[in-house]
């Protein structure tokens, strides 16, 4: 084919969008939560956040320069920075620089570039940079904080900021257990659920996103206000956020009838950890989630039943990145077998009958 | 009525507001009318005319070349010119064979056959056969020759006409002027049309933006018994005759069946008001409206143009170019092609001739996929364009089919909602083309397989014969020999003094 004839060929007339104007939306729809978390976690995660965007874009530059490609107009697509976005938002907000660093090459190089850059990576480049490090340095990535807004008594300044994320000072008296953390080491040494939920942070303040977490995770409410925001947009369907908490929520409600001294409620397990950034945000990463809005929804129950599993029964007390990763690796197969029925053909690709009204 | 959903669909930024309100005006004579032998689907017309020749107006000057085919009529009295290759409205601009004619400005009518009379109770068969004398072909895009399609009531159980008007391409808007100003021509016709075919049912689709057009056609059918007129929801590609079918109908025409198969027969709008002038006049298809639009065309309009006007006179006419246009395009922006240039004439099947500005194009360069998935969200069809393109671009045609490529309708759909700028529909065509080559060739091989075969059979066995005969022959001959020396022997014997 030749590129004069591509030029040539229609249709003439096109709708007004392109992936730069996407990933620029999803961006947006992220603000409002990513203020309030800066906000709520100080300057030490301004500095995490900065750090782990600029070099997701600084890796995005060198891989496209060792590949040969031309960097500004990839970079301009804004897929780096929404991956270091991501990834910085799943990172605990204190967390030294070298996170932020080591996440960017490990999401960038590894999960992204290896497979041949933006379109081709199997697994979702900021949740691949999550669970690398989460694997490699489980201490400094469980190492959460409880708010300290910005200018209130105690919260960090921005030199105390930098001894902090530059100097990996972690201040001890600040640390804190996420949710979720709370709730299996107390399962742990014995002490039913019904007894540990009486020190998590009430639904309200889960909800609203005032308690321990990821630099970006904490708020449902403003990361629900996004999600709906990119739907109304159109950049994602609710196919997929909808089956990742519906599978979730069904399947801990369930469990939780049976037995509420083992497993924490639906509704727990919906505000807590990363749940809406991850049925919004993470699961719908284009690239790495089905193309058929029935594979999405295959994809998703399977997101939400997997973030239970692994939250209930593995050793990590959160499961979004983990249960991401693998439905990631199923969705070839998903799309293999959630294709539409072609116009005038059977669910296997045979002429209807004829003589017949409907298929 | 029920109306049933269609699948996907897109819903184009659809323009037709440019020429929507421009009563149909017809071009003034140009100097020259250049008439292309193949206008239509199948084999190019046979010239009937020399140079120098003077010919009427609808005198045919090219008769049908074969059972697909349509004839060609002088769109205007006056003087063969030449007979000679130019340009065809085709992207590649290659030449064919095209009669122009010198028109003398006096429009003469010739002899034209006599109106069918009562042709609601006249023989089908003579309504086909005028249809096919009057070189009538699909006048929605297609052109393919109507005759053929009137055939169709003579080897299927037929039950709809399905007129299609729902228009559904970005900026033409000749079909809904058609409907508005010529309703009751457009009725007639689908009425003689109904009864070649032996549809009981007519129903007339027209998409809802057009509501003028639906008032004009529910008025002029309210006559009649057995003529809906139906007003079908704005949601591209609804104008797609299979597609159209179920929406109107709930059937799903299975592949590589044809809508005859479940009893319904579509044909445009504009071509039942040719059959109505064919058949109540005896005039052939020498003109036809003609949407010239877009942003670069300073004043958009539709035309009434004879067949063979060049697409620069319509462009004049339109008071030339406002801004120099980034692209021509014979068609609707969505399937048109593109247009070589301005001196190709306009033939049966234009329905549309648009100059379109960069900012209405927004071509931009392509990306790589990111998998949205809204090809595959969109797609009329039910396919994976995604997926096929991914094969299509490393040359796996037969994966591609296996997909369903070859269920492709063209839409462009696709194409269109496409973030990253691929031109899917593109690949599509290209894959089409391949496939269909290949099977040529495979069908090439396997002739010459089966002629290679019979050829060795005919040797093996020439070889054979020939053997059996040296064989019989050595038989013989020492059959003879043996007999002799017998007889030799047996006179030796004799000789033999006892």
């Amino acid at each position: 084919m030749s590129l004069l004839s591509i030029n040539q060929s229609g249709p003439f007339t096109h709708q007004v969008s392109s992936v730069q104007k996407t990933m620029f939306t999803v961006l947006l729809a992220l603000m409002p939560a990513t203020a309030f978390n800066l906000y709520l976690f100080g300057w030490p995660a301004i500095l995490l956040f900065t750090i782990t965007v600029g070099s997701c874009v600084v890796a995005e530059a060198l891989c496209l320069a060792l590949a040969g490609q031309p960097i500004k107009a990839a970079l301009s697509d804004y897929s780096a920075a929404l991956t270091g976005w991501l990834l910085a938002m799943s990172l605990p907000p204190w967390a030294p620089w070298w996170v932020g660093v080591l996440g960017a090459v490990f999401a960038i190089g590894l999960a992204k570039h290896t497979f041949g850059g933006i379109g081709q990576n199997m697994f979702n480049p900021a949740m691949v940079g999550r669970t690398v490090l989460l694997i490699s340095f489980p201490v400094v990535m469980t190492a959460w904080v409880m708010p300290h807004p910005l200018f209130s008594a105690g919260a960090p300044g921005l030199f105390e900021a930098i001894g902090i994320t530059i100097g990996g000072q972690m201040p001890d008296a600040v640390s804190a257990a996420s949710a979720l953390g709370h709730v299996k080491t107390e399962l742990s040494r014995g002490i039913p659920v019904t007894q540990s939920m009486a020190q998590v942070p009430d639904l309200m303040d889960m909800m609203l996103g005032y308690r321990a977490g990821s630099l970006g995770e904490t708020s449902a409410v403003l990361i629900l206000a996004g999600g709906l925001f990119l739907m109304a947009r159109r950049i994602i369907s609710w196919h997929i956020p909808l089956s990742v908490m519906g599978g979730l929520f069904l399947i801990a409600a369930t469990f939780h009838a049976v037995d509420p001294a083992r497993f924490s409620s639906g509704t727990f397990h919906l505000v807590s950890g990363a749940t809406f950034l991850g049925a919004f945000f993470i699961a719908t990463d284009y690239v790495t989630s089905p193309v058929s809005k029935k594979g999405q929804l295959v994809f998703g129950v399977g997101c939400g039943v997997l973030i239970w599993l692994i939250r209930t029964f593995a050793g990590y007390p959160e499961g979004v990145a983990f249960a991401v990763l693998l439905m990631n690796a199923l969705t070839p197969i998903i799309d293999q077998y959630t294709r539409p029925r072609a116009f005038g053909r059977n669910r296997k690709g045979e002429p209807l009958p004829l003589g017949k009204g409907k298929p | 009525m029920k109306l049933f959903p269609i699948r996907g669909g897109i819903h184009p930024d659809y323009r037709k507001e440019l020429s929507s309100e421009k009563s149909i005006v017809t071009l003034p004579m140009p100097v020259a009318l250049y008439i292309p032998l193949q206008q239509h689907i199948g084999a190019p017309a046979e010239v009937l005319v020399n140079e120098g020749d003077l010919v009427k107006k609808g005198q045919m000057i090219a008769r049908s070349g074969g059972a697909v085919s349509a004839p060609q009529h002088a769109p205007t009295s006056g003087r063969i010119q030449a007979i000679s290759a130019i340009a065809a409205p085709h992207p590649s601009g290659l030449a064919q064979t095209t009669i122009i004619l010198e028109p003398d400005g006096k429009d003469e009518w010739a002899n034209l056959p006599e109106p069918i009379a009562d042709p609601l109770n006249a023989d089908p068969q003579l309504i086909r056969e005028r249809v096919a004398q009057s070189g009538i072909v699909g006048m929605g895009g297609a052109a393919f020759p109507s005759a053929v399609k009137l055939d169709l009531g003579m080897r299927y159980k037929l039950e709809i006409l399905l007129l299609n008007g729902a228009e559904c391409e970005p900026y033409l808007t000749c079909d809904d002027r058609v409907m508005r100003e010529h309703a009751d021509e457009v009725i007639d016709g689908a009425r003689i049309m109904a009864h070649a075919l032996g549809t009981p049912r007519v129903v007339i689709a027209i998409e809802d933006n057009k509501p003028q057009a639906l008032a004009a056609m529910t008025q002029a059918a309210s006559v009649f018994t057995g003529i809906e007129v139906v007003g079908v929801p704005v949601q591209y590609p609804m104008g797609s005759e299979r597609h159209l079918v179920q929406a109107i109908t709930g059937r799903e025409t299975p592949a590589k069946k044809l809508t005859a198969d479940i009893g319904v027969v579509v044909h445009n709008v504009a071509t039942a008001r040719a059959v109505h002038h064919a058949v109540r006049f005896g005039r052939p298809l020498v003109s036809r409206v003609v949407t010239v639009s877009g942003g670069a065309i300073r004043e958009p309009n539709n035309i009434e143009a004879p067949i063979g006007a060049r697409v620069a006179d319509l462009v004049a006419f339109c008071g030339g170019f406002a801004v120099v246009p980034e692209r021509l395009v014979n068609g609707g922006p969505m399937m048109g092609q593109p247009l070589p240039g301005l001196d190709v004439p306009v033939v049966k099947g234009m329905s549309g001739i648009l100059a379109l500005t960069a900012g209405e194009i927004d071509p931009q360069p392509a990306s790589a996929c990111i998998r949205c998935g809204s090809c595959v969200t969109i797609c009329p069809c039910g396919l994976v364009p995604v997926e096929m393109a991914a094969f299509i671009r490393k040359d796996n045609f037969e994966v591609a089919a296996k997909l369903g490529v070859m269920d492709c309708v063209s839409c462009g759909s696709c194409s269109w909602v496409c973030p990253s700028h691929i031109p899917l529909v593109h690949y599509f065509n290209y894959a089409k083309g391949m496939i269909n080559a290949q099977g040529r060739e495979q069908r090439k091989n396997d002739q010459t397989r089966i002629l290679s075969e019979a050829h060795t059979l005919r040797v093996e066995k020439a070889a054979a014969d020939k053997a059996a005969a040296l064989a019989a022959k050595k038989a013989q001959a020492a059959a003879a020999a043996a007999a002799k020396e017998a007889a030799a022997k047996e006179k030796e014997k004799d000789e033999t003094p006892a």
